[in-house]
């Protein structure tokens, strides 16, 4: 357990020091927070009365609690959800509780109290209920013992409820700000209980965000909104052929423009130009004329990676992420078989706010101000571009306008931090533009699939291969040796077991994968690798239910006699859209689900094709996450992932010409509106036991159940992404 | 040097003409609720009222705001509470919020026009891009916003 973690071992400055940038109040003080240089590492700013009780509350004397979160905000809302675990345990009353980000400097120098910062596979809350729990309670266990001391009776005969301390045989009690100095003087005990979910009050409670206010009046500060005293902009342009490098560059007309200082080489593929606002340096660097050397990069294009992924489809280098029985053997000895090939293209992340960060360098240290979704390999990053010691930097965490993986990738920090490194001492701003953002992403995955199968007397797939090419996101992290190449993430939903249990019982299985790797680089981008994965088996087994002419839910129910949780996703979602029912002509619904990251999602879509025009009328959506912290935000999130989800397998295609990109912003790679969004009806249904992840797996059911309902309603079958090009959306 | 009237302030800025008014907005005046998200009025992250109007600003040159009453979010009300802003804090609207503040003023413009509007009103007038998906709320927070209007009338 955590209890070990020290309390008032550290020097003051740290424990003690108010973290004003990245705090609920950051907003109306944010520039008060900050004294360079290096404000926020050295200077002890103002001691104040509020007692850290331990490394996760701050107690202060108005009874108010400040509870820290490790974790990144990026709309998800597990800011929230983390904080209702820690208040839980602390028992204090909701509405006196805000938060704030520790940082990841804090974090290092009290040897990591608060666990991991990563912010991605829907790991927020189920990585880190456990120890977040126990540092709620040891805060709890504190205040009481400070309590028990002061009454001198035995701590055992006390309790905490809605911030207060109890003393049940006397009737005493008292706040928590009242014991709170004495409580943070005492040994942190080495084992607490935590409470029975059945008694829970704030967990699993529909709670409101506690980072709406003002996100609704626009004080709230995001990385591209920072402000620092001296501040310059900066405008970035990199080869928009990854891989590609500059040659030279022609800075001439750029230098003499209105409000330039300085015309900079970045890394060995870019050129950045730094003005005394942003626009002044973008309107700039449009008239830097550099040469760049794209290498054999630039004469890729979308047809040339196609025929690369098609020819993946038939070659012997599979690694083999999945198999039972005896399925090639079954397949080659079959009379006929059933087989379809579906593909999945590149995909940006695009949030809305472009890549940022603000970078403060001396020769000393360096301190940034980072949206990002890991803040200890932010400061890792940070620091090696920085050429300096970790222990001399700092990065500021600030909620995140959209994260959805990109934000995992720090490239925009190392630039910003080379080109701070070259006016020492001067904060500088780095903002992507839209286009820098689409041209120099880290993408989703291209891929295509072969599914195969043979069919038993009662229709069902007695074998099914699933032949996978295309990219992989670990490879081009960290390449692996030998052969066949392995990355074992590229069968999220078609794992053994775990958390990515293929779900389908099938006697004869098998999911092997060709990897095809491109100059564009692959990254997590929400859901991973299911998106691709389920929209191939979602749709392939529509195919064989259409195929025998049974009915799509029933086809399913025979499959998951083993997965009584997906079956029931599956039922309610069925049940609640009234499956069967009968349809006007041109509509049908469509069925989908998976498990994923932990949990079981199902979806039910309706669909009408009018005139070649697609109308999605509505989606019922049913979660099973095992416990749900706050069933209001997993609605959000349910519902919000269909809109991600759907715009990408709508209109989402990133194709290549030349090496490069075409598609440089939102006029050319849509994003959904609100008159296309479906209505959507979500059941969060938790059957308890487990912690299953909420901010992705929907993503992955969203494109097939539409998909599906598309072919119910005109018997059409899409089976290349995105929609757009087949269907009028 | 143009002359701006910003939420009821005349402000005067040193800025080339051409300049778009959200990065004098941004950039020279700090007020940073207005947002950048694509630069060519495809997203609405940007959205202010120039006379009442639902405005992009990141390319309305800040010479074809001179002369015109300017209202971004910051100006929509005094302490928060316009019933956009009620309703979207009831309704717990906005996810990671970036694209809120241009939301919201899309949604003020459209309630100050039409009081009631329909959801098919909602449709042809809302066309902010808002990648977290908050659009149910949206939809939901502009009818509540409706209602708390009148309520405020009563
Ligand atoms: S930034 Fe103006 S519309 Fe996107
Ligand atoms: S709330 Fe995140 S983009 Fe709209």
């Amino acid at each position: 357990m955590t209890a070990n973690m020290k309390k008032n071992t550290l020097s003051v400055d740290v424990s003690r020091r108010r973290f004003v940038i990245g705090s609920a109040t950051a907003a109306a003080g944010f520039a008060v927070g900050i004294s360079l240089p290096l404000g926020a590492i050295q200077a002890d700013s103002t001691p104040d009365a509020n007692e850290e009780i331990n490394a996760w509350v701050v107690v202060n004397e108005d009874n108010t609690v400040i509870v820290r979160v490790a974790r990144s905000e990026m709309g998800q809302g597990t800011l929230t959800g983390l904080v209702q675990l820690v208040a839980e345990e602390l028992g204090c009353d909701w509405s006196k509780v805000s938060w704030e980000f520790p940082s990841p400097g804090q974090s290092l120098a009290r040897k990591r109290p608060w666990g991991s910062f990563s912010t991605g596979g829907s790991r927020g809350i189920r990585d880190s209920h456990q120890y977040v729990r126990e540092g709620g309670a040891v805060a709890r266990e504190l205040l009481i013992a400070a309590a028990a001391q002061t009454w001198n009776v035995p701590p055992a005969e006390c309790t905490a409820d809605n911030s207060l301390i109890n003393h049940l045989p006397s009737g005493k009690s008292t706040t928590f700000g009242s014991v709170a100095r004495l409580a943070a003087t005492l040994e942190a005990p080495t084992e607490v209980t935590l409470k029975d979910p059945a008694d829970w009050t704030i967990v699993g409670k529909p709670m409101p965000r506690l980072d709406t206010a003002d996100k609704v009046t626009g004080a709230l500060r995001y990385g591209a909104d920072v402000k620092l005293p001296g501040m310059l902009h900066a405008a970035i342009h990199a080869c928009p052929v990854h891989g590609g490098k500059r040659v030279g560059f022609d800075a001439d007309v750029a230098r003499s423009m209105s409000g330039v200082r300085h015309v900079l080489a970045v890394s060995d593929d870019a050129v950045a130009v730094v003005a005394d606002s942003w626009w002044q340096a973008k309107q700039a660097l449009a008239a830097v004329k550099i040469d760049w050397d794209t290498g054999e990069n630039g004469k890729v294009d979308s047809d040339s990676i196609t025929a690369i992924l098609k020819k993946g489809l038939d070659a012997n280098d599979a690694f083999v992420g999945n198999s039972r029985g005896e399925t090639l053997n079954v397949l080659k000895d079959a009379d006929t078989v059933v087989s379809s090939e579906y593909s999945y293209p590149f995909q940006n992340h695009a949030p809305m706010e472009p890549m940022n960060a603000t970078v403060i360098w001396t020769e000393k240290s360096c301190e940034a101000w980072v949206p990002t979704q890991n803040g200890e390999a932010a400061l890792e990053t940070l620091a090696d571009a920085a050429g300096l010691f970790r222990d001399n930097c700092e990065v500021h965490k600030l909620i995140l306008g959209g994260g959805f993986g990109r934000r995992a990738n720090h490239d925009f920090l190392v630039q910003a931090a080379q080109i701070a490194k070259q006016i020492p001492g001067t904060p500088i701003k780095l903002l992507w533009s839209r286009e820098e953002d689409q041209l120099r992403g880290v993408y989703h995955p291209i891929t295509r699939s072969r599914l195969t199968a043979k069919l038993n007397d009662e229709g069902l797939p007695e074998a099914l291969h699933i032949r996978i090419s295309g990219q992989s996101i670990l490879h081009a992290l960290r390449p692996p040796l030998g052969e066949p190449k392995i990355d074992e993430a590229v069968f999220q939903a078609l794992a053994p077991e775990g958390d990515h249990a293929f779900i389908y019982g099938i006697e004869h299985f098998l999911a092997d994968h060709a990897m095809r790797n491109t100059h564009l680089r692959p990254w997590f981008w929400r859901g991973v690798n299911i998106n691709q994965n389920v929209f191939y088996v979602e749709s392939f087994l529509d195919e064989l239910a259409m195929k025998t002419g049974t009915d799509p839910l029933d086809y399913r129910r025979k499959l998951l006699r083993d997965s009584p949780e997906a079956l029931a996703v599956l039922e309610r979602a069925a049940s609640n859209a009234g499956w069967g029912r009968t349809l006007p002509p041109g509509t049908g619904l469509g069925l989908a689900l998976c498990k994923a990251f932990g949990s079981y999602v199902a979806a039910c879509a309706e669909v009408s094709v009018v005139d070649g025009k697609l109308h999605m009328k509505k989606i019922w959506a049913a979660t099973d996450p095992g416990y749900a912290v706050n069933p209001q935000q997993i609605a959000a999130q349910v519902s919000g992932s269909f809109v991600y989800g759907l715009s990408a397998a709508l209109y989402a295609e990133l194709t290549v010409k030349d090496g490069r990109v075409e598609q440089e912003n939102f006029n050319s790679y849509p994003s959904m509106k609100i008159a296309q969004m479906p209505e959507v009806e979500t059941d969060v249904m938790p059957s308890g036991g487990f912690w299953g992840g909420v901010g992705e797996p929907t993503i992955a059911v969203g494109a097939p159940a539409v998909l599906n309902a598309i072919y119910a309603a005109t018997g059409v079958r899409i089976r290349d992404l995105p929609m757009k090009d087949q269907l009028s959306v | 040097m143009p002359k701006l009237s910003i939420n009821g302030e005349t402000v005067d800025v040193d800025v080339d003409p051409s300049t778009p008014l959200l990065w004098v907005l941004r950039d020279h005046l700090d007020m940073t609720g207005t947002k950048y998200g694509c630069g060519i009025a495809q997203c609405g992250a940007c959205t202010i009222h120039v006379d009442g109007v639902a405005t992009r600003c990141c390319v309305l040159p800040v010479s074809a705001a001179t002369g015109k009453k300017i209202t971004t979010i910051e100006g929509l009300s005094a302490n928060g509470d316009h019933p956009v802003q009620r309703a979207w804090v009831e309704l717990d609207t906005p996810q990671c919020g970036y694209c809120q503040p241009g939301m919201i003023m899309a949604a003020a413009a459209l309630l100050s026009e039409t009081p009631q509007p329909t959801d098919s009103d909602i449709d042809q007038r809302i066309t902010n891009i808002c990648r977290c998906g908050t659009f149910a709320r949206v939809r939901q927070g502009i009818h509540r916003a409706a209602e708390l209007a009148t309520e405020v009338k009563a």
